[in-house]
This record gives C-alpha cells, structure tokens and sequence, in this order.
C-alpha cells in the first residue's frame, strides 16, 4: 500500500504555523498545477475530465464526484457563475479542513482557482466556519500573498483569466455547511436550506451557476493536474480515487489528522494513531456524528473508503473517526448527539423540527432513568418518519445515530429502561462533555 | 405539454407544473399547508408529501416539477403513511386548544388532522410556548399555534412588498416576529390573517365574536377606491361581524387591503344616524320619514319658485351607488338644475365638454401585471391604490419599468425604475417634459409650447424607458386627478401614449368614480361643476353619502357655502359634528352593507350587489328615498320599483363592462405650463384612513400607523428656512383658517413644499388642496 500524502505531505503539527507561506507553498511545487494550465493554455474541459478520471469523490460527506459535479455547469451561461468552498466544518468529530487550512491554505486556493478555470468563474467565496477565528485570519493573510503574486485578480500569471476569491466566515450554525444553507448565509439571509431541486451547479449563489466543493477536495486538484488524474485514482481504490484526511478522536493515544490512502484498513488507521488508550474498542462512529455507529467487530473489518463502509452499513462521510471504549455508555453518547441535532436544526422543514425536539426528549428520559418499554419502537417510529421527508439531510442526520445506537446496543438501552440506570458502570465511565443547554430553553423531561 | 398519471388518472399539463398544480388540474386534493398559489414555493410543511414511481423517498407536491410519463399517488401507503408523518409532527407542539381559537372551525390543519392526525397522541413531552408578538390594531396573534409555514413571511415580503415579518431562531426555538419596525404596518396586513392556515394570526377586531358556522356568507363589493374588490361579508343577527375577500383574478385575486377588510367596524358606530331629522328653531328633532321628505320636496319647490332652479345643488360621494347617482342627478334636472357633481376633490374642470367619455383605467386591471413600461404621474400610490399598486410590484418584480412622477417621494415598495419629484406647481412642466423628450427620441411633432421646456436627464432616462417598451402605461392618481392643472396633466399624459404607444389610464379615485360619470351625476353642458356649486352660493344643497368638509377640494370655501345656503338636505349614513351646524334635514340612508346597488370600477366593470343586512333603525336605502322624494316632488320617471329598475335605466340595460362609455381622449385642451407659485406650496395626500365616511368611522384602522394626525411636513432646508424643528408645534395658515400640528422632518419632499393632509378634522378649516400657505412657528 502506498503510503503517498499529497494534502498534507511534509506539513508537522509543530512547525506547520510557520510554513504555510506561498513562499512554502511554492517551494513544496505549490501553484506549478496553475502555471502549468495557464502556460499550455489546457482546454477547461481536459481540466474537468482529468478530474473526472481521478474519482475524486466529494469530501464534505456525500462523496459524490467532483468531475461530474463539474461537468454540470451549463456551458452556454451567460452571465457570472461562482466557486464555493465550504469550509463550514460543523460535524461533530471533524477537524481535518483546520489543519489543512491552519496548514495549508494554499493549496485550497490553488484548488479553487482552477475549479474557477474549468467551469469559467471569475470570482468564488471561502466560507470559513466562525468558530477558530485564527483559521479566518490565516486564509485572509494568504489570500493577500496570492493576489500580491498575481495569483488572483485580473490576468492571472498574464495569462487572459481572471479570478477573484474572497473568504467569508460563518457564525457558527451547523446547518449553514449544507451547502444551499451555506449559499444563502453567504448571500446574507438566514442560513436555511433550499428546496432541491434546482441544484447550485443551475441556480447557486444568487441565483447563479455555481460549484461548491469541500475544502479538501479542492485541495486534491492541484496533485491531480500535475501527476494525472489515473495515477490519483490509482492512490486509492477503484471509485474511491486519492488520500483522505481522516480526523480521529476519542479514546486513541495519538488523537489527530491522519492522511492515508483510501482503502487503508480500519485497524492500520488505528495502528497509526497509537492504538487504544487503555480499554477495549467498543464502537466506531467511522464518518462524523451523523454516520451510524458500527460495533468494534465491524469495524475492524472494513477499508476506509466509501464502498467498504457504505456495506457495513455506515457512512465515510466527512472521515472523522469518532473511537470509542468500553467505558462510554451508549445511551448518554446518543442523547448528547441528538442534543446536537435538536439544538441545531434551521427550524424549516416540520420533521426535522418537531422530530429531532421529540427524540432528543425521548433518549434524554431514557438516560435519566425514566425511560418506557415502548420507546425503543417510538424512536424508531419517529425516526421513520423524519428519514427522506426533509428538505435537507440534517433531517437524515439526526435520525441515523438514534437508528445505529438503538439497533447495535439495544441491550444497553433496554438495561437502562429497566434498570433505571447504565449498563457500564459509572465508576468506569469517563466525565465527558457536558451537554450545554441554552437558558430558558430547557428542553425538559 | 407533459402526460402525468394521478391516481390511474391521466391529464396533461403545461411545462414548468408542479405536481400540486397537475394535482389541482385534475380535480385531486392533495393536503397542505405551506403552498399558496400566490406565493413562492417554500416546501416546509411536508404535508404534500406523495409517493413518485420510481423515486425512492415521498416527494413534495408543491416543489416537484412535472417530468413527461410521471406517475404520482397521492393515496398510496407510502403517501398516505408520509402525511400521517407529518401531521403527527405538526401536533405534536400544537396546543389543540380548538375550543378556545379563533380559527376552530376554519382550520386547515383542524380540517386535515381529521384526516390525517391520530385519535391520541404519542408524544409525552412537555410541549412548546411562544410569546405572542404585537402586530398591531389588526391582527392577533396567538404564536403557539403557529406551525411555521412561512406563508405570512412569504406574503410580507413577496406580495406586500416589505418584509415586515420574519423567522428568528432556529429549530424547534425558531419564531415568526415582526423586526422591521417592531409591528406590521403595511396596507394589505390583514391578508396574513386568510394566509395563516391555523389561529396564530387572526382578525383582531373580530376575534371572539362568532363561529365561523354560525354566520351568513353573503356577496358584496368594496365601497373604497377604484378596484372595487369582491367581498364576502360574514353576519349574525342583522349585525356585520366580518369581511372576506370573494377570489375574483380579474379584480382583487384573493387579496383586500385592510379598509376593504375592515372598514365595516364604521357600520356600527354610535355616529351612526338611525331617524330622519329636522333642524327647527335651531334645535334637532326627530322625524319621520313622511315629515322629513314633505320638508324637503316644499323647501326645494321653494327655491326653485324664489330663486330659481339653478338655486339649488347636489354633491354627491363618488363612493354612492350608481343607482343614487342617477336618481339624485334625475331628481336635480327634473326640478331644472343641473348643478350636480361627485367630483368633489378635483379642482380643474377645464376637461369638461371635451373628454370622450367616464375617465378610466385604460386597460383591464388584469393587463396592469403584463406591463413592461408603466409611468405613475401624481399618486401615492401604495396608500390610493394598495392593491392596484401590488400588481405593479409584481410587473417590476418580472421586470416591468416602472417610473414615477410626483410630488412627495413615499415609498412605494414597488422596484422604481426611474423617479422625479417636483412641487406640484412643476408638475405639469417635468410632465411636458418627458412629452418632448420622448418625442425627440420618436421622431415626433409636439406643440409649440413644448418645445419652449428644457428636458432633464431624470425627464429623459423615463422618456426613454416608455419609448423602449412594448407593452406600455401612463397611469394619473390621484393627486394628478386633483391637481389645480389636471386637465395639462391629462393632455400631456395623453399626447405621451400617443407618441410612445403606451396605454393611458386614471387610477380611478374611488369606487364609482367610473359610476358617477355614466350615471351622469356630473355636470353636462350648464350646470355647475363641484367647484362652481360652492364658489357660487347655492340657496338649496343636497348632499349626497358626502361629508363635504372633508371630502372635497376645498372645506374652508365649502363650509362658507354650506352655511349660507338657505336649505342643506344631508342623506348620510352617519351624522358628522360640524354637519349638525350646516343642515337641516338629516335622512338616514344605507351605507352599501343595507342596500343593494352597483359600482362600477376604475376598469368600467358593472358590480352590483344586494343588501347583506337589514337597514339599522329607521335607515332607507338611498335610491328609495331618492325615488319617493321624486314622487313627492311630481317629477316623471319615478315609478321604479326595484334597484335593478333604477340600474337597467342608468345603463340601458344589462352591460357587464360599460366599454363604450369610456373614453380618456379629449380634445382641444389649452396646455398651461405657468409656474407661478410664490411661496409656500401646499401637498396633500388624503390619508388612506381618512378618505372617505366609513374609513374614517372604523376604531381599528383608526389605531394604525396610517391614521395618525396629520402633520406640517417638509424637507430639511424648508424647516431650516422657516425656522422650524421638527417635532415642535406650528400653526398652518391657508386663506382665512388656521390648523395647529406638529411639524415633521420629511426628506421625501421637494423644497419649499408642505404636506398637509386633507380628509381630517384637523386640517378642515385650511383652504384648497393645492395652493400657497404659510407656517409659523409657535
Ligand atoms: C447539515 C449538513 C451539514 C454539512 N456540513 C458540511 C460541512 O461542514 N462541510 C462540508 O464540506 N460539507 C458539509 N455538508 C455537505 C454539503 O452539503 C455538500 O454536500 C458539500 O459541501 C459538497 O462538497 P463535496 O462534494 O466536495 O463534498 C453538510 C451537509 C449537511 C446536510
Ligand atoms: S432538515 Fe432540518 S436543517 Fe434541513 S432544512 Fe429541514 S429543518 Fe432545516
Ligand atoms: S403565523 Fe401562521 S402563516 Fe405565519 S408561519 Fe405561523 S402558521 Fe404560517
Ligand atoms: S405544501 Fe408542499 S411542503 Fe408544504
């Protein structure tokens, strides 16, 4: 297996804030993908196809592929069309586009500028979540050393193209990293999902054509261009093409942003990041919180890569790998992740906000010892009927863990319905993050 | 054309359809709560769901567009298990406090949950509370019914102009509130209330008086401006407890502005008159109806052997049926005079004898959505015209140019493609203007007097807007209708269409201002104009569903008459303080809820309707008064014995559309451009809450923003010039009278310009509409 890194390649936690510089950049063959497209005057269409030939598979969560999305376009426009980077970053558990960008923000320049190249756009917005000012601050600061090196602005490196890229920070909402949820906040609305479709690539941002891609997919294009778009494929594994950042949290030793191939086995991740801290793997939530939960045995059994996790019954998503032991109770992990969705629902759509209020209620009961026989199957019922009826997949999102938790740990929630309290006892659970409730909005028991 | 199956049925649809709209072609109901034909599509509520062949997940009917060979089931397991869903969801925070909400009884989601919802609920949690928010007089709110559907939202914004109303919050936490200026003040507020598919909007002065079920739905029509809405007006007991808009595409859609809704509160003010009453010795008696009518026909026989005929006069509201109309002006020219006007805020009759016909809108209210050019001349356009102006909103919305000329700068919330705002005395000149402007871009002659004007670019940039369009207006409102050079304003409104090709039209005033003119109840060739009849003391006034001092041009000139006159008949539903004064006789007559009658609309739509109740007290239908008192007088033709009779007379017939009494072509006007106005101009609009007797009557409306007290306005260089603070209190001259009020910094108007609204008791001993005045500071 191969063990090539081309998103963060050479890049050290400890000195990664001092070498994220265009000079940097450029010394590490940065902005050769760009001049190389300018100076032979590549066709935009061969820009488009070479990435279609990597399979490189969106990486904000729903893997769908870049190329393709790309290819949608449509060629006859007239008038602006825009590049969006979502950099919004919300899923609990996902923390890979803060080290690139904290690490190597030129890189996703580089990316969207000839995303902006391949589909003729002249201006794209990054938008960075609120929360790590100092990530805002940073893609300011290289995106004044881009223009100053006539990276961006009017005839880019001489040549005919313009392209003007600003960076645009968020305030925190989770759901404002959907992505038409991420269009209207950057077009100064409440940041509510559209109704698709119509699909940003025919009406994005103001009403525009518009690409909106991961940061870390944007990142990836620049390799793809130099090194072509079969050897990124060849990286990975057929349809799941390149590297992945996977950021791993929880109960390992080495907690952090991982870089590997996609198809790498699940137990050489965790090889990397020092195996377990002390206790059993328990369970793996293999792709940010709204993935569904696999049991340990599952998961030591699966690739990381779209297609192997997708059969275990689980979701690459957005690669964050969330490890837990056997000292987490189930029932307390869940309620905090439905707290999660209840609290962060747009509020738009009818399931989405009454049902993700109700099974945060019902799992929060269970958790404090007030639990019924008949909630397991209410859950369920309502989850049921939250599942494909919302405009966005924040609805799917909040459904999906209460779904995994209570079908693999059903005896967990069962003991508690009984028994009144946990099945791991609490001498061996760890203090864990607190749920944060919002005065005078007590959800209540 | 697409093939859609529903249900095993197969239709065909025009491209671009939605599933809902498919739905509604082929007579299928499909549950909802978010979509409204009217509004965008917003597909929150989910309640549409419906299951798709081949799509995996229940689709939304609302937002899913039509593809060829599509089959939809609306019924299906997986549909109907998806609404069930939903409606669940939708109850689950729901009060389901149906006995004690206004809406019980008409609530969609009360009529669905019938349908949909469970026998008991599954959810056990405590529930969810919303603070109620003040939207002001007209429209409660009761937020924890409310079930997000954003249709009130959608309206505020999308059909009202101003989003007034919005979504704060998020999730379960997320609460519609007013934030623009903390309530909702637009003119159309209250159709949030129809809009709200549950009882978290509802009508404010309504509310708590009646179950839907208990009332009579009967048909009318508005008594207000020129649109004449289509009315359901809702009662109990001989009592109007409600009004409704009746869906009619062609005229209101399923819109009404809030004094179409709520203006039917004045039908039970205690200012109500109820008895005929006689003025003897200076004190008021009652009468009955014989002794008050014997008064009347011996006091104008008098007159007119004393004096003459042309002694006597009639005002009559352009607000009063088409069949008073004819029967007051019949009665005026039977007895010899013609001296009969409903005119009365106009002050330029100089286009009398020489207009073709009833000045009217110029096109079907309907074509005012197709416009790609529009100018507005002399309008404040959201307050005269709230639905008029909405379809213009619309136009801009897909693109029509709208352009404006006037002489105050409200906001019209309508997308102005191009402005100019001038005291009224430059109005006929910035209009004379865009005439040449547009001429020169045309090719065109114009006269010799145009050629003299110097164009602006402001002139040209609308000039050359009309003469790039294909589908073009020029519209007079109705400040230009009232303008001291109207007829100028007209001829050149006119000579513009002509040179451009636009459609030329009035925004007609009020809802028989068509009416007036084809029931003749305007002066013909020797009879006094509104004007002459109260420049020239009259000894015998009939006054007909008018309030003459406030209603017309000038009050100060209009009381001196009414006072001197010798005998003053007032046939009014109400009985006004400074009336007392003047008259002599009071007759009680119907406002339109108690009789039947006809208005004609700005677009000559014939609209006739029946009595909704029966008259208050000892109240007659004005055209039965009319008729008896034709009798009594022994004039001829006074035999009718229904409305329809006195209708079938005015109109020779049965016309839907009196099409061929309207004509805005008139010849041989003499243009006067003269600029002189030396001092202080007065502008005044008629405050939508003031401008006829029953707005001024209804206690909500009244407690709107709308209807606060006229103010002296002006811009900042006109206060500094006087010596003025704004908010500090000024006495307002005008020939011999004298207002107090506050005076108020208004941006919007040109300099040396003060606005000083008419229609109000405040501002009824001032002079003439238009003309000079002085401000003091005190
Ligand atoms: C509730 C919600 C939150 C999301 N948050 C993010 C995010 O923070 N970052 C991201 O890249 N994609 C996020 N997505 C996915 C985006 O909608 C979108 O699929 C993605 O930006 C497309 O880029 P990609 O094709 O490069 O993955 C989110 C989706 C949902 C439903
Ligand atoms: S699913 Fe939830 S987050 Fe998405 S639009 Fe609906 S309410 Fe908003
Ligand atoms: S107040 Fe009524 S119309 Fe407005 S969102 Fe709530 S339910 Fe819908
Ligand atoms: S009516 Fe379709 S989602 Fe509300």
């Amino acid at each position: 297996m191969s063990t090539q890194q081309i998103l963060l390649a050479g890049l050290d936690p400890n000195t990664g804030d001092q070498t994220w510089h265009l000079a940097d950049y450029v010394k590490r063959g940065g902005y050769a993908a760009l001049k190389k497209i300018l100076s032979e005057n590549i066709p935009p269409e061969n820009v488009i196809n070479e990435v279609k030939k990597s399979a490189l598979r969106g990486r904000g969560g729903a893997g769908f592929p870049a190329g393709l999305k790309w290819g949608f376009i449509p060629k006859a426009y007239q008038g602006p069309r825009y590049i969006c980077c979502n950099t919004d970053e919300g899923e609990p558990g996902t923390f890979k586009d803060r080290d690139l960008m904290r690490f190597n923000p030129h890189q996703v320049i580089e990316g969207m500028i000839i995303a902006g190249y391949a589909v003729g756009s002249e201006r794209g917005y990054n938008y960075i979540h609120g929360e790590v000012w100092s990530l805002y601050k940073r893609f300011e600061e290289a995106l004044d050393e881009a223009r100053a090196a006539g990276l961006l602005g009017q005839k880019i490196l001489g040549s005919n193209f313009n392209f003007e890229l600003f960076a645009h920070h968020g305030y925190g909402a989770y759901v404002c990293g959907e992505e038409t949820g991420l269009l209207e906040s950057i077009e100064g609305k409440k940041g509510q999902p559209r109704y698709k479709p119509p699909f940003p690539a025919n009406y994005g941002l103001y009403g525009r054509p518009t690409v909106i891609n991961n940061t870390e997919t944007f990142a990836a294009v620049p390799w793809i261009i130099i090194n072509g778009g079969e050897k990124y494929l060849e990286l990975g594994k057929p349809n799941n093409g390149g590297t992945k950042l996977f950021s791993v949290s929880g109960h390992v030793v080495k907690p952090g942003v991982y870089e590997v191939p996609m198809g790498t086995p699940f137990p050489v991740l965790l090889e990397m990041c020092g195996g377990m801290r002390n206790g059993k793997l328990k369970a793996v939530i293999p792709g940010g919180s709204s993935a569904p939960v696999l049991p340990a045995d599952i998961m030591m059994d699966c690739t990381l890569d779209y297609d192997s996790i997708a059969k275990a019954g689980s979701m690459l998503g957005s690669g964050a790998v969330i490890v837990m032991d056997e000292s987490v109770c189930m029932v307390k992990a869940l309620e905090r992740l439905s707290y999660f969705y209840f609290e962060e629902s747009c509020g738009q759509c009818t399931p989405c906000r009454e049902g993700t209020g109700w099974l945060y209620r019902v799992v929060h009961r269970i958790e404090h010892g007030l639990g019924k026989p008949e909630d397991l199957d209410l859950l369920n019922s309502v989850t049921d009927n939250i599942m494909g009826r919302t405009i966005c997949a924040l609805g799917d999102a909040a459904a999906l863990p209460v779904r995994s938790f209570t079908k693999h740990f059903k005896s967990e929630f069962e003991y508690h319905i009984e028994n009144k309290k946990c099945l791991v006892p609490p001498e061996v659970q760890r203090e864990g993050s607190r749920i944060y409730v919002t005065p005078n909005r007590v959800p209540s028991c | 054309m697409l093939d859609i199956e529903i249900d095993g049925k197969t239709l065909q649809v025009p491209e671009g359809s939605t599933v809902m709209d498919a739905a509604h072609q082929a007579g299928t109901y499909i549950p909802h709560f978010c979509y409204h034909k009217k509004l965008s599509i917003a597909a929150n509520c989910r309640m549409c769901l419906v299951q798709v062949e081949k799509a995996p997940k229940p689709m939304p009917a609302c937002a899913t567009p039509v593809t060829n060979g599509m089959k939809v089931f609306t019924h299906s397991e997986l549909a109907i298990n998806a609404q069930k869903g939903v409606m669940e969801f939708l109850l689950i925070n729901h009060p389901l406090d149906c006995p004690i909400c206004d809406q019980g009884g008409e609530c969609q989601l009360q009529d669905l949950s019938a349908g949909y919802g469970g026998g008991a609920s599954r959810y056990q949690e405590e529930k969810r509370v919303v603070v109620n928010k003040n939207l002001g007089p007209l429209v409660s709110t009761d937020m924890t019914r409310c079930i997000h559907c954003t249709r009130c939202v959608r309206f505020t914004q999308e059909i009202a102009g101003l989003m007034e109303l919005g979504q704060a919050y998020r999730g379960e936490h997320a609460e519609i509130m007013p934030f623009v200026e903390q309530t909702v003040a637009s003119e159309l507020s209250g159709n949030i209330i129809d809009l709200c598919p549950v009882g978290a909007l509802t009508s404010k002065p309504f509310r708590f008086s009646a179950r839907s079920w208990e009332m009579a739905r009967r048909k009318s029509v508005s008594p207000h401006d020129g649109l004449g809405s289509n009315l359901i007006v809702q009662t109990k007991h001989d009592r109007v407890l409600r009004v409704l808009p009746l869906e009619n595409e062609a005229v209101n859609e399923c819109w009404l502005s809030d004094k179409d809704r709520f203006s039917y509160e004045a039908l039970n003010s205690a200012e109500r008159l109820t008895q005929p009453m006689l003025k003897q010795d200076g004190k008021w008696i009652n009468a009955s109806w014989q002794q008050a009518l014997d008064y009347v026909a011996h006091a104008f026989k008098d007159i007119a052997k004393d004096h003459g005929a042309a002694a006597l006069g009639a005002l009559t509201a352009p607000q009063a049926t088409l069949e008073e109309l004819f029967l007051t002006q019949k009665l005026l020219r039977g007895l010899g005079s013609g001296n009969v006007d409903s005119r009365l805020r106009q002050s330029d009759f100089a286009l009398d004898g020489k207009l073709g016909g009833a000045p009217w809108l110029g096109m079907k209210i309907a074509e005012i959505n197709a416009l790609d050019r529009a100018l507005v001349v002399g309008s404040f356009l959201r307050k005269d015209q709230p639905l008029l102006a909405q379809r213009l909103r619309q136009a801009a919305k897909r693109g029509c140019q709208v352009s404006l000329i006037h002489s105050a700068d409200d906001d019209t919330l309508v997308k102005i493609f191009a402005k100019s705002i001038v005291a009224p005395s430059q109005l006929p000149g910035l209009l004379a203007q865009v005439v040449k402007s547009a001429a020169e871009q045309k090719g065109a002659t114009v006269d010799a007097e145009l050629a003299k004007v110097s164009v602006t670019p402001e002139a040209q940039k609308i000039a050359a807007s009309l003469v790039s369009g294909t589908n073009a207006a020029i519209l007079l409102g109705n400040f230009a209708q009232q303008h001291a050079q109207a007829a100028t304003l007209h001829a050149l409104a006119q000579q513009l269409a002509k040179i451009t090709g636009a459609k030329f039209g009035y925004l007609g005033e009020a809802a028989n201002s068509v009416g007036a003119y084809v029931a003749k109840a305007v002066p013909q060739a020797g009879g006094l104009n509104a004007a002459q009849i109260l420049a020239s003391p009259l000894k015998g006034y009939l006054l007909l569903q008018a309030e003459p001092e406030l209603d017309c041009a000038n009050p100060q000139q209009t009381l001196a008459a009414l006072q001197k006159a010798a005998t003053v008949v007032v046939m009014s539903p109400f009985k006004l303080a400074s009336t007392l004064e003047y008259a002599d006789v009071l007759l009680p007559v119907a406002p339109f809820t108690e009789t039947s009658g006809t208005f004609i609309n700005t677009e000559g739509r014939v609209q006739s309707f029946n009595a909704v109740v029966k008259p208050l007290g000892d109240t007659r239908p004005g055209w039965k008064v009319l008729r008896v008192l034709g009798n009594l007088l022994g004039l001829p033709g006074f035999e009718q014995n229904s409305s329809e009779e006195v209708r079938a007379e005015a109109l020779a017939g049965q016309p839907e559309f009196v099409a061929d009494r309207l004509n805005n072509q008139a010849n041989g006007v003499v243009l006067n451009l003269s600029l002189s106005a030396a001092g202080l101009e007065r502008v005044s609009d008629v405050p939508i809450y003031f401008a006829d007797a029953l707005v001024r009557r209804a206690p909500s409306l009244q407690k709107s923003l709308d209807a606060k007290q006229p103010r002296a306005r002006m811009n900042a260089a006109t206060l500094a010039k006087l010596g003025v603070a704004a908010g500090k209190q000024v006495k307002v001259k005008q020939g011999s009278g004298v207002a107090q009020m506050t005076a108020e910094l208004d941006a919007g108007l040109p300099d040396n310009c003060v606005r000083v609204a008419a229609g109000h008791v405040l501002t009824a001993g001032l002079g003439a509409m238009q003309g000079t005045l002085t401000v003091e500071p005190m």
